[in-house]
């Protein structure tokens, strides 16, 4: 479970986030939509305290990892994290990338850590590129590759922070099949996404922000068509 | 009168023996200057600002004053501080490290700086901490950016460790310069420490493509 209560971010006089409140319960998976500009991704952020709140609290599971006593590097290691430039490491091969993390912070044997990449690379699809860089993959393969990176710590939860937004129109599905499957399996995750199709059919809940604020939170079908606020009105009869 | 070279032959060997002292003064300068360079830019990267405020302020002075200015500190100024006598190559390693770090740590930095932030997202994001992201994601990839701005100064180094002959350590420039005083004709031994030199660099520069290519492997 991740709860965010009361959750503020400002970025000097400028506030991102406005007193966001959200459960997100285990197995759950959970879109965040809205213009760009809403706060979509700081809140993503928040709740892995890449972005530090200004105000509010955060608890993953019982643990409240606002307080400053807690440590934010174990947190961490149990939520991946998907972005959209995916931030694949360049000097390493994508085995590298992967067993990495796992070797490094979990203290896994290089056997182990080879096992698990083979595994996910497998899952992704990936599996004949073991021994390349990054630089030779397309944009699919590199986002597919940092989901395997961060599934390699055997995260509880996954963020993705618009995880196909920087890719070509031919290579969204490739990754949006593999983050199905993850869907299915019951990995919690909380997606932020322009891709309002997707949105719709794997998420359990739509949570729409607007300027800063949590305006909405409905069941895709509710959400989708029948919109309660003027604002996701006028933001749906825009993209859709 | 014109250049007689084949004069200067019985003295060849006494000058080229100086390539090794040379080398040797370059090589442990180069080295310790490195290490104390990456320290430094760490320092000034980091969160203590007390740090960051000392490696400033090092870098600043070291680079604000004369490299033979401090040299000339360190060899006859501190042993009437400290009451010991220190050897001129010691002297001279001494003075170029501690020139040089101030250099690297701002070459360092720079390169750093320049590494996309998303890596260190990437990293912070898998709960590596902070010292194993700088060493094994973070500086490689800065290493690769920097390298000819670091070749570039290990050939200055080269160059101007020329100055140690002001304090009497018998490196290529000291020797062209007294076997010109024997001989009285300084001209000769003068262009053959220069051709000297440009061997060295021309050396260095080509090390430093070598590494580079190895370094784009994964490019």
């Amino acid at each position: 479970m991740i709860k965010a209560e009361h959750l503020h971010k400002s970025f000097g006089d400028n506030e991102v986030l406005s007193d966001i409140t959200t459960t997100i319960e285990d197995g759950e998976v959970v879109t965040v939509i809205g213009p760009s500009g809403s706060g979509k991704s700081t809140y993503l952020r928040c709740l892995n305290l890449l972005e530090t709140p200004t105000k509010g609290k955060i608890w993953i599971d019982d643990v409240e990892v606002t307080d400053p006593k807690s440590d934010i590097m174990k947190v961490r290691e149990n939520i991946g994290m998907v972005f959209q430039h995916f931030h694949l490491f360049p000097h390493l091969t994508v085995r590298e990338n992967i067993t990495y993390a796992p070797m490094k912070v979990k203290g896994k044997s290089k056997a182990e850590a080879n096992q698990i990449a083979d595994r996910l690379l497998e899952q992704v699809g990936l599996s004949d590129k073991a021994d390349a860089y990054p630089s030779r993959l397309s944009g699919g393969q590199k986002q597919r590759v940092a989901i395997a990176r961060a599934l390699a710590m055997e995260p509880t939860a996954m963020l993705f922070d618009e995880p196909t937004s920087a890719l070509d129109p031919e290579m969204v599905k490739e990754v949006l099949d593999v983050m199905k499957s993850l869907a299915d399996s019951g990995m919690t995750m909380i997606i932020v996404t322009h891709e309002m199709g997707f949105a719709r059919e794997v998420a359990d809940r739509v949570l729409f922000l607007d300027e800063g604020k949590l305006v909405e939170e409905a069941s895709p079908v509710t959400f989708f068509e029948n919109p309660k606020t003027e604002r996701a009105q006028d933001f749906l009869s825009k993209i859709l | 009168m014109g250049l007689d070279f084949a004069a200067l032959a019985p003295s060849y060997p006494f000058i080229l023996r100086g390539i090794w002292v040379t080398l040797q003064i370059v090589a442990v300068a180069a080295v310790l200057g490195f290490l104390f360079g990456v320290i430094l830019s760490l320092m000034k990267i980091g969160r203590f600002t007390f740090l960051r405020w000392i490696a400033d302020a090092y870098t600043s002075v070291f680079r604000g004053t004369p490299l033979v200015l401090q040299l000339m500190i360190i060899y006859f100024g501190l042993p009437q501080v400290l009451g010991i006598e220190i050897a001129p190559f010691v002297a001279a390693f001494s003075a170029f490290a501690l020139n040089s770090a101030a250099y690297v740590s701002e070459i360092i930095r720079a390169g750093i700086n320049a590494v996309d932030q998303g890596q260190k997202e990437a990293a912070q994001a898998l709960g590596i901490s902070y010292g194993e992201m700088m060493k094994d994601i973070i500086l490689p990839q800065a290493m690769k950016n920097i390298l000819p701005a670091l070749m570039n100064e290990f050939i200055t180094l080269t160059k101007e460790s020329a100055i140690v002959t002001t304090i009497g350590v018998m490196d290529i420039m000291r020797r062209a310069y007294i076997v010109g005083g024997e001989t009285f004709s300084y001209f000769e031994p003068l262009l053959f420490a220069g051709f000297i030199y440009y061997c060295l660099v021309m050396v260095l520069t080509v090390l430093g493509r070598l590494v580079e290519r190895r370094l784009r492997q994964s490019d």
